[in-house]
């Protein structure tokens, strides 16, 4: 290998690194510019905040990136995060913490099954009939509701409150949660056959026909993790705000849409990774937050959120024809 | 024989969905079939008439528009809180406004070829920051009295927004049947690689579009805001998909290149009807949305199941 050979090789490879890595290198730089002009930015009491805010969106999102590797959408998990959280919290008082608990996990996944069935077995466009089940989850939550504001009565001295409020060994208990998730998921997609699945199936969905995977059972079950993902995100939700408004989760779906495709997750299909999403979720976090702490009030971010999915779509599309515009 | 019967059963649904939903309403409720609730109706479904418009221009190409409701609500702030310039000049800003988004959106689309559902959700949600931005997370409440007028006229016993509304429809259904943008818009929706290869200016339609429904919407905001005089951050969280419901109910076909305007006025009654009809009869309108969720899946199921059979 002579040296000029090495010498281009090293150059392409910084090239690869930055196109591979450029999410990475943003992240640095605007964690350290936001940190210049804030001292409390960097601060771990700020950063343990923004885990814990960005674990429940961190969770939705495991199930998400495995729904769109797979090649389809999820935009009722909004509207599911919104019942679920007011399930848990109404029945919490009711029937007591551990069977509300089980109830919501159920509930999540009995809507995995409609949407699984939708899509996956009646073959319907995943991108509406999930628009169809953001309606009708939302209106679900307000007939069970009756349209009122849910509270757990004593949140001080109810044990529920560890799934969003608590602690382990002085990490909060979200947080260790939303890490289980990535590694329990990130298992599943790189070890297991139904990992390899999904990919076949978003990269490719005719070949992987012929290959004689069951493609309508593969998008059954992605669509009841997500559902069961959704279920655990509106418990550490109730836990953390011990009350439930109706519209609580509403435009989760965006958000967990955004830091998934942020990471670098594939809009369509076949390629993508968990870490990818935790990145992504990191970024989104230390974003909001990044604004929070400049003095923005909460609602500019969603300007910028617009910017940054068009942006990463854009990238995405425009690497895969070699130029920007069509 | 069969499948005739079938086929006209299928593209006519919507007529016989209205019919029916007279016929129940009417047996339903007491004061269903008067002149005032009828009047009602038309006043009531205008507003969600006029976007449809625009709506249905974007299904035909094959794309889709989830940014309405917030350009809806966003101009209907901006042509409030402009009024000090006077109603004129706040208008048209408003009406800007509505293009202006329509044509981002119709660049990304057509230009970054971007899938326009990305696109448009993302511009949902950016608008509504701009929105929250320009108000501050107030309502902001008109002063001047003429603009509220505009909105309470009548002319016969129409409604000056209705009028605004079959106005509007005549006018675009008149362009999709005869002339070359209404032709070029069911080409480029029925297959688009074929209609740019036949020299249309695809890209070109499609901002086009996409700016009519922008500018469909700012016209349903300004309305809106004229007939409140009150502007909302809470204003068209769902306009967008009771509009995809009536055009998609009325049968244009989501993936493009079939669908008129007349089926989306179908549409577009039926689902005032059903409103007006479920409210007289007392239901509460959490179950309008879960009966609207469920149309809207039951005619995506139908158009599958009629796409197999046919094929």
């Amino acid at each position: 290998m002579s040296n000029g050979k090495l010498g281009k090789f090293s150059k392409e490879k910084i090239l690869l690194i930055l196109k591979k890595q450029g999410i990475l290198i943003f992240f640095a730089i605007l964690l350290l510019s936001v940190s210049l002009v804030s001292d409390k930015f960097l601060s771990l009491r700020n950063i343990t905040l923004v885990l814990r805010q960005v674990s429940i969106t961190g969770v939705m999102a495991c199930g998400i990136t495995f729904i769109l590797i797979s090649g389809n959408y999820d935009l009722s998990i909004g509207s599911l995060l919104s019942l679920t959280t007011v399930i848990v919290i109404n029945l919490h008082d009711k029937i007591g913490p551990v069977p509300a608990i089980l109830i919501t996990l159920v509930v999540g996944v009995l809507i995995g099954i409609i949407n699984g069935t939708l899509v996956g077995y009646l073959k319907l466009n995943s991108m509406i009939v999930t628009l169809g089940m953001l309606t009708v989850l939302q209106a679900v939550t307000l007939i069970y509701t009756g349209g009122t504001y849910s509270a757990i009565s004593n949140p001080e001295e109810a044990w529920f409150r560890f799934f969003g409020r608590g602690y382990v060994f002085g990490i909060p208990t979200p947080v260790i949660i939303f890490g289980l998730f990535v590694i329990f998921f990130t298992i599943i997609l790189t070890k297991t056959v139904y990992g390899k699945y999904l990919f076949a199936l978003g990269g490719n969905r005719t070949a992987s026909l012929y290959t004689g995977i069951k493609e309508n059972y593969i998008t059954f079950i992605t669509y009841i993790v997500t559902g069961l993902t959704t279920a655990v995100a509106g418990i550490m939700m109730g836990s953390r705000m011990m009350a439930a408004q109706n519209y609580i989760g509403e435009g989760y779906e965006f958000t967990v849409l955004t830091a998934v495709v942020l990471g670098g997750t594939s809009l369509f299909g076949g390629s993508g990774s968990v870490i990818k999403t935790l990145v992504g979720v990191l970024i989104l976090g230390f974003l909001s937050n990044a604004f929070i702490m400049l003095g923005f009030p909460y609602y500019v971010q969603w300007i910028v959120q617009w910017g940054i999915i068009i942006g990463a779509v854009w990238m995405d599309v425009a690497s895969k024809r070699g130029k920007l515009w069509a | 024989m069969k499948n005739r019967i079938l086929k006209l059963i299928k593209e006519q649904s919507i007529w016989i969905i209205l019919i029916f939903s007279l016929i129940f309403f009417g047996i339903m409720t007491a004061n269903f079939f008067s002149f005032r609730n009828f009047q009602n109706i038309l006043l009531q479904t205008s507003i969600n008439g006029i976007m449809a418009i625009g709506m249905t221009y974007v299904i035909l190409n094959g794309n889709i528009d989830l940014s309405i409701g917030m350009i809806y609500a966003l101009c209907a702030a901006v042509v409030i809180g402009f009024q000090s310039l006077g109603i004129v000049p706040s208008v048209l800003i408003a009406l800007a406004v509505g293009l202006i988004i329509g044509a981002i959106n119709g660049i990304f689309v057509a230009k970054a070829e971007i899938n326009a559902f990305i696109v448009t959700l993302a511009a949902m949600i950016g608008v509504k920051g701009l929105l929250f931005v320009y108000t501050g997370e107030r309502a902001i409440i008109g002063t001047n009295l003429n603009f509220t007028y505009l909105a309470s006229i009548r002319i016969g016993f129409m409604p000056l927004p209705a009028i605004i509304f079959i106005v509007l429809l005549i006018i675009g259904e008149y362009i999709l049947r005869n002339t070359s943008h209404g032709r070029n818009a069911y080409a480029i929706g029925g297959n688009q690689d074929a209609a740019e290869k036949a020299g249309i200016d695809v890209k070109k339609h499609i901002i086009i579009n996409f700016m009519l429904s922008g500018g469909m919407a700012a016209i349903a905001g300004i309305i809106a805001a004229s007939r409140m005089n009150t502007a909302t951050t809470t204003l068209g969280r769902m306009d967008h998909l009771w509009v995809i419901i009536a055009v998609v109910l009325g049968g244009t076909n989501l993936n493009g290149g079939y669908g008129s305007l007349i089926r989306t006025l179908g549409g577009i009654l039926v689902i005032g009807i059903l409103n007006n009809g479920l409210n007289l009869m007392n239901v509460h309108t959490f179950y309008n949305m879960l009966i609207m969720g469920i149309i809207l899946i039951l005619v995506i199921y139908i158009g599958k199941k009629f796409e197999v059979t046919k094929s």
